[in-house]
């Protein structure tokens, strides 16, 4: 995901330095689809500085016409193109106030992914649609992590079916589809029904929610496990261990690289929960109501 | 058939890592809205005399999503400078590597004025 600032009306910013901040380079099922040239240029210019000076000291929430925005200290928060960024529920306006209070002396754009969401939300870079984002999340079913199989080392096989065919199983009992796996190297044959069934599923889903799904998707490369968080079904540790199963496998087999293993680790149990947060927050409305004590 | 825990545990587990995120500005983490926002909406959700609360375990499970969310990141920013955050070394240390010194010229280089 594009990662954004928060721009005084300086120029935009220098290519990011460190690797974290590009595309994450895990393989994907096949190749997406760059953006056309002339989308290209407007992207790389999206692209921010890595570390900013931290130059407010208080950070406040207001409720304005269009939802909640951020002050820090007196001016409003914007996003990236220069929009003034509103939220529309609470608890996400004081989750990327917290993000933005947290930061001490720089300020570390690429550990606040709420921020980032709601900027992609709001500016909309890409500018796809929402048929196009429906696509771009469906495209990582036929290439399934959960769905793709090994046929070697047994042990593997075996932790594979242990840990993900439940969660198939839960799947193909709660939206009455049909998913299966394969050890072909073609990946599952997901019947057209199916994937009639999640498409208008995500439909229901308004486009805030929808960027948090395609953005949830892409970092456990799994439709199905980001189906089992969006449901409450997994939790996000559980979720991306049995995204990372076949690194665990191995970590346990010859060790741990606490500088490679564990920050991807956290950095992807990051990622995931606040795409997770996001869906959540943007898809839920919520009404009090009072009971009356009866004498 | 999420193994979340009870909600105190979440709960305190939450009002501790904003304590940790607070450690960084000097202001107490009482006075911050996540904290005032948490609490009002744990205490809010507890009063209900249903046993299995749709409500209560969609609270639960955001709450438990987003101390996943703080937790990872501050792991991530101390792996981050413990490992990634040192940048290059200068000259006279990449040659202390190696158990160099750099050589000194009393009378300045060459090129220098």
């Amino acid at each position: 995901m594009w990662r954004s600032c928060f721009r005084l009306g300086a120029s935009g910013g220098s290519f990011p330095r460190r690797p974290c901040l590009l595309p994450d380079a895990r393989l994907g099922p096949g190749d997406q689809a760059g953006p056309a040239p002339g989308l290209a240029l407007l992207l790389r210019a999206y692209a921010p500085p890595a570390e900013r000076k931290k130059f407010y000291q208080n950070v406040s929430i207001t409720q304005g016409e269009g939802g909640y925005e951020i002050n820090l200290d007196h001016r409003k928060l914007k996003t990236p193109n220069a929009k003034l960024f509103t939220v529309p529920s609470e608890a996400l306006a004081v989750a990327v106030a917290t993000e933005w209070d947290s930061q001490q002396d720089t300020i570390k754009f690429y550990t606040m992914h709420l921020t980032t969401l709601c900027n992609t939300s709001l500016d909309n870079p890409t500018q796809r649609n929402k048929d196009q984002l429906i696509q771009a999340a469906m495209k990582f079913l036929d290439t399934d992590t959960i769905c793709y199989r090994v046929e070697e080392p047994e042990t593997l096989v075996e932790l594979q079916r242990n840990e993900w065919d439940p969660v198939i199983d839960w799947a193909e009992k709660r939206y009455d589809v049909k998913i299966g796996s394969s050890t072909n190297i073609m990946g599952p044959d997901i019947p057209a029904k199916t994937k009639e069934t999640f498409i208008s599923l995500l439909a229901s889903y308004n486009m805030w929610a929808l960027q948090g799904i395609e953005f949830v998707v892409t970092q456990l490369k799994s439709m199905v496990l980001s189906l089992g968080l969006i449901d409450r079904h997994l939790t996000v540790e559980k979720a991306v261990l049995l995204s990372r199963l076949e690194e665990e496998y191995q970590i346990q087999k010859w060790g741990n690289v606490e500088w490679a293993h564990d920050y991807e680790l956290q950095e992807l149990r990051a990622r995931t929960a606040a795409g997770t947060l996001f869906v959540h927050l943007c898809s839920e409305s919520s009404t009090v109501k009072h009971k009356l004590l009866q004498e | 058939m999420v193994a979340l825990g009870p909600p105190s545990r979440t709960l305190r587990a939450l009002l501790r890592e904003l304590r940790y995120w607070s450690a960084a500005t000097d202001r107490p983490y009482r006075d911050t809205a996540a904290y005032r926002y948490l609490v009002e909406a744990f205490r809010a959700h507890r009063v209900t005399s249903e046993k299995l609360c749709r409500a209560q375990h969609e609270l639960h499970f955001q709450a438990a999503t987003y101390l996943c969310l703080l937790r990872s990141t501050r792991n991530h920013v101390a792996l981050h400078q413990e490992f990634h955050g040192k940048g290059e070394r200068s000259v006279q240390e990449a040659a202390g590597v190696v158990g160099l010194t750099l050589p000194q010229q009393p009378g300045g280089k060459g090129w220098e004025s």
